[in-house]
């Protein structure tokens, strides 16, 4: 170990740069397991998100795609058939009474167990609160490398999967690998994966593990869950839909028009930084590098021109929608959809029209 | 009570360039600072010291310039820092940097008595990975409780924490024994000022500081980069969206026009967030 220990430059290279064959006891370790965030009888979407990923790794390395469901007794059904229809060929399905909500202890040891025992390769889970709680603790058991909330997976020419992840606030992207060891691991951002095709009817094979986890073992007790909803909390990161607005609101009167968009379409509000410096929104609802990043399906910015701090924050929404005066402003480089026109004008009128729009579709029947 | 915050120093984002050619990220010049979440945990860590009485350490591992952040840990009143720093933890990952750090943690509790609780930030803002916190808890075999918006109650007495857990969808509301490890959850209180016998003491404080050797650590090969399962590959800028905003059509056009074309072309790329927005319409 005191070969040439030199402090590698910055930007490390050299002997963990290289594969190895992988020691004997590593070699058995087959298939690619994606693990299900089941709570409370939801599974997050990120997980289908995962199973269609999943689902090209395990096509390209022919081998089998695997799904870890664990819950409660009798809680898992829907979701295995659900991961079935979603492209997993095998279902790891653990039952038991401590694992009716997520907790780290409990989870932690079955997903270890699991990994021992049937050895997949590549083990993914989702880049939120549950699965970057768990997935920190399973790699740091299994002793292995984790890559950190990816936003595109890929296995390369000789199999290994390439895991690649935005850095540097967004300014960068790296791919990183675990070469030499197993599984390799990583956690992937929810949306950044489409949904994958859901096949009714689709059925595979289900292997039922049983664990012993006496409750009087967990030392972590759940008192209570608090639904959201019930709480009156701002909740960026986690809506749908966000409306913000910037300077381009021109005062705090005019700000309630974002609101109020935000109230129809059932989303979140929030806004730029100076918002904040001027007391139109509290510091929960802004949005950007030094306040929330967001991750809607879609976001609404009306004046707000878009600077890279801010940008930073919203680039993960599926739509962007911006309404500016100014046709070059820089918001117009990222956003999806642009209106130029003035939002205190425009905001009205969009809220009008979909309250429209909405209140149609709830006197009609549903039409699925 | 004794309570151990892990700080890392990061580049100040804001200031981050990168190399166009190279693509390597230009350090040269920018200014560090503390990793901002990791000031969430340390404001809570002094708060349940003013309450309850006892210690603050705070400590690092990284390069010798990283006793700065400590430094400045210190004016903020913490009462004692530790920098853990040696040419063989260059080039970690999360799993070396939290073997680095169990011992770290480790001899701090030999010296100055085994933490009740101990406080990571909820992620960096550099790495990014929100991985370190996990993986010292597993290492030390302590209890985790992540993504924490608010403490509930601590009790010293009973040696219990009950804690607002951030889940998805909702909150969990967790009791657990002390020890354990905790991160913060961003926005959940504002750093002290620190007062003005803290700044002072912040100066002339001595920043204890130890290598590979006097943190316990005998097997180097768990260090660094040979110690760090990962590997970082390639670096590359991404792709600049080619295509600008699809303007919607205004002149000429009355609002509501412009309103109802644009649901349309909400409704034309993201038809199954159309969909669900009809459902959640109907279940008034
Ligand atoms: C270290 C650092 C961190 C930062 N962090 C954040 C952060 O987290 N979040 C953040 O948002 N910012 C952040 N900023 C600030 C950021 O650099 C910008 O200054 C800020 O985002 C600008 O806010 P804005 O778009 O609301 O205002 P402006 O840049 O002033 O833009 C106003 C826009 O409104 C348009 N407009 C004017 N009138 C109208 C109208 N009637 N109708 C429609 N449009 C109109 C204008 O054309 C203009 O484009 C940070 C800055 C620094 C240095
Ligand atoms: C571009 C890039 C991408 C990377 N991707 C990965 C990856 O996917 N997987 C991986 O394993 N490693 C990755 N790394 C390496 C990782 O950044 C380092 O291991 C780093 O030392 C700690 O990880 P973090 O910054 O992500 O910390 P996080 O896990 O985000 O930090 C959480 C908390 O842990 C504490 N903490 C973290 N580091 C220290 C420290 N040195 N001293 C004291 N407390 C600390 C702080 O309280 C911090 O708030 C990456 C590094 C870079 C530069």
């Amino acid at each position: 170990m005191n070969e040439k220990a030199k402090a590698p430059a910055a930007e490390p290279k050299s002997r963990a740069n290289q594969k190895k064959e992988l020691p004997e006891h590593l070699k058995s370790y087959k298939h690619v397991w994606v693990m299900l965030e089941l709570e409370r009888g939801v599974v997050h979407p990120v997980s289908w998100e995962l199973l269609g990923e999943g689902r090209k790794l395990a096509d390209q390395l022919k081998v089998d795609l695997g799904a870890v469901v664990l819950g409660p007794p009798g809680g898992t059904d829907a979701s295995v058939a659900d991961a079935f229809a979603y492209g997993a060929d095998v279902c790891y399905v653990v039952e038991n009474p401590a694992l009716v909500d997520y907790r780290n202890e409990p989870y932690t040891a079955v997903m270890t167990e699991l990994v021992h025992k049937y050895q997949p390769e590549i083990l993914l889970l989702g880049a939120t609160n549950l699965g970057r709680d768990l997935a920190g603790s399973v790699a740091t058991t299994l002793l292995t490398g984790l890559t950190a909330d990816c936003t595109e997976l890929a296995v390369d020419a000789d199999g290994s999967l390439a895991a690649t992840r935005p850095t540097f606030g967004g300014s960068l992207l790296c791919t990183i690998y675990t070469l030499n060891y197993r599984p390799q691991m990583a956690t992937m951002r929810p949306r950044v994966a489409p949904m994958p095709l859901y096949q009714a009817g689709r059925t595979g094979r289900i292997v039922r593990h049983d664990v012993s986890l006496p409750e009087d073992d967990i030392i972590t007790k759940i008192l209570a869950f608090l639904p959201d909803g019930s709480t009156d909390k701002a909740n960026l990161p986690y809506a749908d839909i966000v409306v913000a607005g910037g300077l381009g609101m021109q005062n705090a009167d005019n700000y309630l028009l974002v609101r109020q968009l935000a109230d129809v379409l059932g989303g979140e509000w929030g806004g730029s930084r100076p918002l904040v410096q001027k007391g139109w929104i509290s510091s929960d609802r802004q949005i950007g590098q030094t306040g929330k990043t967001i991750r809607p399906r879609l976001y609404i910015a009306a004046g707000i021109s878009g600077a890279i701090q801010h940008r930073v924050g919203v680039e993960g929404a599926d739509l962007i929608v911006a309404i500016n005066t100014d046709k070059n402003a820089p918001i117009f480089d990222f956003a999806h959809v642009g209106i130029v026109a003035d939002a205190a004008l425009a905001l009205p009128a969009l809220t009008e029209a979909f309250r429209k729009r909405l209140s149609a579709a709830a006197t009609r029947p549903a039409a699925e | 009570m004794h309570i151990v915050v892990c700080v890392k120093q990061v580049p100040d984002s804001a200031q981050i360039r990168v190399h166009p050619v190279t693509n390597t990220i230009m350090r040269q010049g920018v200014p560090t600072i503390i990793n901002p979440y990791d000031l969430f945990s340390l404001e809570e860590a002094l708060r349940l010291r003013d309450r309850h009485g006892g210690e603050v350490t705070v400590v690092t591992m990284g390069p010798p310039m990283a006793d700065t952040a400590l430094r400045k840990c210190l004016t903020f009143g913490a009462d004692r820092a530790v920098l853990l720093t040696d040419r063989f933890f260059a080039g970690s990952d999360t799993l070396a940097t939290s073997y680095a750090l169990s011992f770290l943690i480790k001899k701090v509790s030999e010296n100055w008595g085994a933490p009740d609780l101990i406080f990571c930030g909820k992620q960096t803002i550099d790495g990014d990975t929100a991985q370190v916190g996990p993986g010292v808890a597993k290492r030390l075999n302590l209890l985790q409780l992540t993504y924490v918006s608010k403490i509930e109650s601590f009790d010293m007495e009973a040696r219990e924490i009950t804690v607002d857990r951030r889940a998805e969808g909702g909150i969990q509301v967790l009791k657990t024994k002390l020890p354990c490890l905790i991160t913060m959850l961003e926005g959940t209180n504002d750093i002290r000022r620190g007062s003005i016998e803290d700044a002072l003491r912040g100066a002339r404080t001595e920043i204890i500081t130890w290598n590979a050797a006097q943190a316990g650590i005998t097997d180097l090969t768990l260090c660094g980069l040979r110690g760090s399962p990962t590997i970082v590959k390639k670096v590359f800028a991404p792709k600049p969206r080619d295509e600008k905003a699809f303007q919607i059509e205004v002149e000429g056009k009355s609002m509501s026009d412009i309103s109802d074309a644009l649901i349309a072309e909400i409704g034309k790329r993201q038809p199954v967030l159309e969909r669900d927005m009809l459902k959640g319409a109907m279940s008034y």
